[in-house]
């Protein structure tokens, strides 16, 4: 069963085609990974599904309902919801009202004494409890992070983005966070992750898209990515020019 | 905790009226030269608390209120002498409304610096329009107003300041009062969550112009004649902002103590100073942004944690830019 599709998306800045006719879907219920080297477009690819940019050209299907250059706050309360890879938390809120403002707006019709309710709980899946009353600036990257992804959780997606969740985290941080999000996937939520940390995304993703110049160049499961010569040469090739560059 | 509150806005509360109360005798029991000081002081005041309704929680710095101030002085123009005063008053607030739903659909997609430019031109191009229009089309420029009582005009803004002091409390309290802050706290972030940025946005712009609408519909009454120059004066672009900066927008007392201390500063120094007071003036303004980037109520509240303890303000007052 699929929740999204992604039909010949292409989105242009100027001369620059950040992403070029990209395909893919997801399935209910997976974690699928988005891997590429800078540059290739992953967040682009983000920007277009979540509304923050409108495509030049394709289709964004999601749920069945065609989504592609509707405005965020629509996309957000069809019940797809993201995280920035720079994290964007309100800093001045507590981190109970950052995660409120996701229950409150995140999806319709919902009442205060609903929406606190909520928040408690989700603050609780996500371990921010003790935090609740802190403001959101003043806490470290990783729990800024964890307060991003459970503003998102309160907003009850279907579909959640995760854009480079681990980056910047050290080992023991990033083990915390991959055991997050197959919680978040034991909830039902389905994900999509943009991942630079290689044990992360072939751990967790079931299945991975790899994309290089705005192009899909190949998708498969974590094994068949690790062994495929493209993705190598790709991956190999930045290594070298950077060696070079240096 | 929650008890010590509750008896502190009660205490609030119990202010509030005794001032109101007291202002509300000022005619009754005051020379004619108290009212009009102190119908001066409640316009800015007025000014002030609409263009931080809007401002203050979303962090778009508006220099159109003078477009919206003059829409009302030429509401009251042209209706003052065929509606009712109430009814006047109510349309110069409705005519700033639209015209702020107009100003904010073209200008709140831009960030920063170029909505205060583009707020700020606006005002000069209606002030502009509008005597092309009256040499023109109507070959007549200006018009004469209404003239009523100064101590009806007092009680009039004195009711648009109460208006005022409830809608910004209770905004501030509600879940559109939790978008408006977002949006000033991380725009992006409030869009991807689902707040609908340019709804709110354009609404708080135009419920802002709204009330100063009707304060420059109720002042104009005091004016006699009016022509474009003298409704659309960009000085009430200005002052308010810098009202509200010189008070504190970290909370509600802010912008109404900065208005309050500053028009009197202002009534002062035109008496006894004329020729420099605007130089005194600017210096004022720019030792405030220098040493109290926080306003008078940020330097209150940073006594109060020196000398009495307790929470730091600051830490979670909103920043000012």
């Amino acid at each position: 069963m699929q929740l999204l599709q992604v039909e010949k998306l292409t989105k242009n800045f100027g001369g620059l085609t950040a992403v070029s006719g990209v395909d893919f879907h997801v399935n209910r219920g997976e974690i699928m990974g988005l891997i590429g080297p800078n540059g290739a477009g992953k967040t682009t690819l983000f920007n277009l599904i979540s509304g923050t940019y409108v495509p030049n050209a394709g289709k964004i299907v999601f749920n069945g309902e065609s989504i592609g250059g509707l405005k965020p706050n629509y996309i957000c309360r069809k019940g797809l919801v993201r995280t920035f890879q720079t994290v964007k938390i309100f800093p001045e809120m507590t981190v109970f009202q950052n995660v409120l403002m996701g229950a409150l707006f995140g999806s319709e019709g919902k009442t205060w004494p609903e929406a606190n309710a909520e928040t408690g709980e989700i603050l609780d899946f996500t371990g921010l409890t003790p935090l609740s009353d802190t403001p959101a600036g003043s806490l470290t990257l990783v729990n800024q992070k964890r307060v991003e992804v459970a503003r998102a959780l309160a907003a009850k997606p279907r579909l959640l983005l995760l854009d480079e969740m681990m980056a910047g985290l050290n080992p023991a941080e990033v083990a915390e966070s991959m055991e997050l999000v197959t919680r978040i996937r034991d909830r039902g939520i389905t994900i999509i992750m943009i991942e630079h940390v290689m044990k992360a995304i072939m751990n967790i993703c079931k299945r991975i898209i790899v994309l290089h110049h705005g192009k899909k160049i190949t998708e498969g499961t974590p094994a068949e990515i690790s062994t495929n010569k493209t993705v190598i040469e790709i991956y190999l090739g930045e290594e070298e020019q950077a060696h070079a560059g240096s | 905790m929650k008890l010590k509150t509750d008896a502190k806005n009660v205490s609030y509360l119990v202010i509030i009226i005794l001032i109101l109360a007291f202002l509300v005798a000022v005619p009754f029991i005051s020379k004619p030269y108290t009212v009009i000081l102190l119908k001066n002081i409640l316009m800015f005041v007025a000014l002030t608390l609409s263009w931080a309704l809007f401002s203050g929680p979303t962090g778009y710095i508006s220099l159109a209120t003078a477009a919206f101030y003059g829409a009302g002085i030429y509401t009251a123009a042209y209706l003052g002498d065929v509606l009712p005063l109430p009814v006047m008053v109510l349309c110069g607030g409705v005519a700033s409304f639209l015209l702020a739903l107009i100003i904010g659909a073209i200008t709140l997609r831009l960030r920063g610096i170029y909505f205060a430019i583009f707020t700020l031109s606006s005002v000069e191009l209606i002030k502009h329009v509008l005597h092309w229009i009256e040499i023109t089309v109507l070959g007549k420029r200006g018009r004469p107003v209404v003239k009523v009582s100064d101590s009806t005009v007092f009680y009039v803004i004195l009711i648009i300041v109460v208006l005022l002091l409830v809608t910004t409390y209770f905004l501030k309290r509600s879940r559109y009062g939790m978008a408006m802050s977002s949006i000033g706290s991380c725009e992006e972030a409030a869009a991807h969550i689902g707040v609908n940025v340019v709804r709110v946005k354009v609404f708080t712009f135009a419920l802002s112009s709204f009330f100063i609408g009707l304060t420059g519909a109720i002042m104009a009454t005091g004016l006699i004649y009016i022509d474009s120059q003298i409704a659309f004066d960009l000085n009430y672009s200005f002052f308010p902002t810098l009202m509200a900066t010189f008070g504190g927008l970290g909370n509600i007392f802010g912008p109404v103590i900065g208005a309050v201390l500053f028009s009197y500063l202002r009534e002062i120094l035109i008496t006894k100073f004329p020729y420099v007071y605007m130089l005194i003036f600017g210096l004022v303004m720019i030792l405030t942004i220098l040493y109290l980037p926080n306003g008078i109520i940020g330097l209150a509240q940073t006594i109060k944690v020196k000398f009495l303890g307790g929470k730091d303000a600051t830490a979670t007052g909103r920043k000012v830019n």
